[in-house]
């Protein structure tokens, strides 16, 4: 047990002497090879394209979730904001199919963003902490959407054939859906490098007593993460149900937890304050091709969810090995307390 | 209510004593489990059957006991949200035991080391590798519900003896029910745990200041490594009680649950920021939850439904102690 520890902890100081990026996306690759070589299938057009697809949406919702957990906060809710707001917006295009897109893609960022203010607002002005408002609206968003669907289904029949097809529109080869998400992954990494929001984002997490002799306004600086969480979400419930051409209450049903996976392999620190859009996006594209490989490398479905428990937990460890050097706990600890 | 916000600080207003008593949390609560318990009597003639308040009981115990070990987890500033993929491990575990013709001791044994195992898995990851343990638990609510799928796939294990039907479905006298006197008594052994033996007082400690702790003397990450191991023992109990109620096992056995259970602590007034609650708010908050989805299910309203309402009372009640200004509620994560 001390030995195999010991090597562990060997591993992780050396990927931990890198930045974690680095590390990250040199294993990312190293990943991307192994799978490839034993199976060129992978690499297969078609196969790399629903890769990416599968990745935009756990990369989108990843790089909501960061914004929250960068406050020290935590959002349980994203799953089941897409899945409301993808209902909404399905049933909304089957009653009126002549409306267009524009509509759809206005209330889906809207509604979502209203669904993250909602839990923002708890948390900034009741001091509510994040993880029991969430815990709630988690269960309570969900069973929103059976209320509005009364359980039923929105199916590929019902929806226009513009609200299915927008997101396949190949540019330059690569769907609509992909491309989205790696702009909504630019436009947050610009966001939390230039502008005064994001930078304060970061000060809100990394120290909030510090951060509010400073003038920062912790609680504000939460709402606005969640906010933009909720947005992205609800961004990415109409892309959901759009790439898989159905609505129905277990849409992302428990995905809240990839997401949150995704965002501690990139090296967001669940205390706050640490992480970073590339980080997110590494982590995302490593559960994402795990993901995806495991069916290709033949892999019955069922043991499909052990393997990925297991990466997930042998990811958390080593990234908690490769912290655990830079400095004395009690510091760490305290820090963290604070 | 205008915006009295309770803040960090220690300057919360100040009120009368005797008002402040009688508005602790425990309270509050049991004011609102009678106003649920009349409501329930009034919609429904049936309610105030014995029988029928023995079944509503089913909807809460087994959950119940998972709280509890749960609570003191969150007191101790840490949490574990794959308890109900561990009950799912155990029961498909005990549900291959059973098929290989095994009686049933031996099955409940299997059941009760699982989980005890499993929650030593988590306590390993948080104690010796210091991963977060919301993140930990993250990872083995995958791999253990992963785990179960692998064994059963989308089969389903039934070779359960007769006699194992009792911890589910027996009763003791009359309408009182196996689980129900289990759960009684757990709840007074963890009460008089908590709140009458140094170990509560450290578990409590623990939670307000681990680095004190440590510096008075605590061996913080025993006590929080034992703790997690019991949690998984009391998983694996939960999951013999369910499954010998349900009678069979699938890998999707008792899903969500750890929400459910979370939900329970919290909204019993356990701080999850560690170092504040009592087990009687916690047995309030899981009769609360008990008869209101009862109540309502009596209505014919649906189960998903139900998760409104029990996300809705969740939000709603830390939402009123806020407002009320609790000083048990601090701020942060």
């Amino acid at each position: 047990m001390r030995e195999t520890h010991s090597a562990r902890v060997g591993l992780g100081t050396r990927i931990g002497r890198l930045p974690h990026v680095v590390g990250l996306g040199l294993l990312t690759l190293l990943l991307l090879a192994a799978v490839s070589f034993a199976f060129p299938p992978f690499l297969e057009v078609d196969n790399v394209k629903s890769l990416l697809d599968d990745t935009a949406l756990l990369i989108m919702l990843a790089v909501g979730e960061m914004f929250v957990l960068l406050t020290r906060s935590v959002d349980l809710s994203v799953a089941a904001n897409a899945a409301l707001t993808g209902m909404v917006v399905a049933l909304f295009n089957a009653a009126h199919p002549g409306a267009g897109m524009l509509p759809v893609i206005v209330i889906a960022i809207v509604m979502g963003a209203v669904l993250g203010a909602f839990n923002g607002i708890l948390v900034w002005k009741l001091r509510i902490p994040s993880i029991v408002v969430t815990l709630g609206t988690l269960s309570a968003y969900r069973g929103l959407v059976y209320i509005v669907s009364g359980g039923a289904w929105v199916n590929s029949g019902q929806m226009s054939p513009m609200f299915l097809g927008l997101v396949r529109v190949p540019i330059l080869g690569v769907s609509v859906l992909s491309w989205i998400g790696f702009l909504v992954a630019v436009a947050a990494f610009l966001f939390l490098r230039f502008s005064v929001s994001g930078r304060n984002l970061y000060a809100a997490g990394n120290n909030p007593n510090a951060a509010a002799y400073a003038g920062i306004d912790v609680g504000r600086m939460q709402f606005l993460a969640f906010v933009l969480s909720g947005a992205i979400a609800g961004l990415a419930g109409y892309l959901w149900v759009a790439r898989f051409a159905v609505a129905y209450t277990d849409v992302a049903s428990g995905f809240e937890l990839q997401v949150i996976a995704a965002c501690v392999i990139g090296g967001v620190s669940i205390t706050g304050g640490v992480g970073g859009v590339v980080g997110v996006v590494l982590g995302g594209l490593f559960l994402g091709i795990i993901k995806n490989a495991l069916p290709v490398v033949g892999i019955s479905p069922f043991w499909q969810m052990a393997v990925s428990g297991l990466v997930i937990t042998v990811a958390v460890v080593l990234n908690a090995g490769a912290r655990r050097h830079e400095g004395r706990r009690i510091l760490e600890e305290s820090e963290a307390g604070a | 209510m205008s915006s009295v916000l309770p803040v960090a600080t220690e300057t919360a207003p100040r009120r009368n004593p005797a008002w402040r008593k009688l508005l602790r949390w425990e309270v509050l609560l049991a004011l609102v489990v009678l106003a649920d318990f009349l409501f329930n009597a009034r919609i429904s003639k049936y309610f105030l059957d014995p029988w029928t308040l023995s079944d509503a009981s089913f909807n809460f115990t087994e959950r119940a006991i998972v709280a509890l070990p749960m609570a003191l987890l969150i007191i101790a500033g840490e949490i574990d949200i794959s308890v109900g993929s561990t009950m799912a491990l155990c029961s498909v575990v005990m549900g291959e035991v059973a098929a290989a013709g095994h009686g049933t001791p031996l099955v409940v044994l299997t059941g009760i080391v699982i989980g005890f195992l499993a929650g030593c898995f988590n306590a390993v990851l948080v104690t010796f590798f210091r991963v977060p343990s919301i993140v930990a638990t993250i990872g083995t609510l995958s791999l253990y519900r992963g785990i179960a799928y692998a064994i059963v796939g989308d089969g389903v294990l039934k070779a359960y003896k007769p006699n194992f039907a009792y911890f589910g479905q027996g009763y003791v006298v009359g309408p009182i029910s196996f689980e129900l006197v289990l759960f009684g008594g757990l709840a007074i052994l963890f009460a008089v745990l908590l709140h009458g033996t140094i170990i509560g007082r450290r578990i409590f400690a623990i939670g307000a200041n681990p680095i004190a702790s440590r510096v008075a003397g605590i061996r913080v990450d025993q006590y929080k490594f034992w703790i997690f191991a019991t949690l998984g023992l009391f998983a694996g109990l939960a999951s013999v009680l369910l499954t010998s109620r349900l009678g069979s096992t699938r890998p999707s056995i008792a899903m969500g649950w750890e929400l459910d259970i979370i939900t329970m602590v919290i909204l019993g007034g356990i701080s999850i920021d560690g170092g504040q609650g009592s087990i009687m708010g916690v047995v309030l908050a899981a009769l609360l939850i008990g008869l209101v989805t009862f109540g309502l299910s009596l209505l014919n309203v649906p189960g998903i439904v139900l998760s409104i309402v029990t996300g809705g009372l969740l939000i709603a009640v830390v939402a009123l102690s806020s407002v009320l200004g609790y000083s048990g509620r601090r701020r942060s994560r």
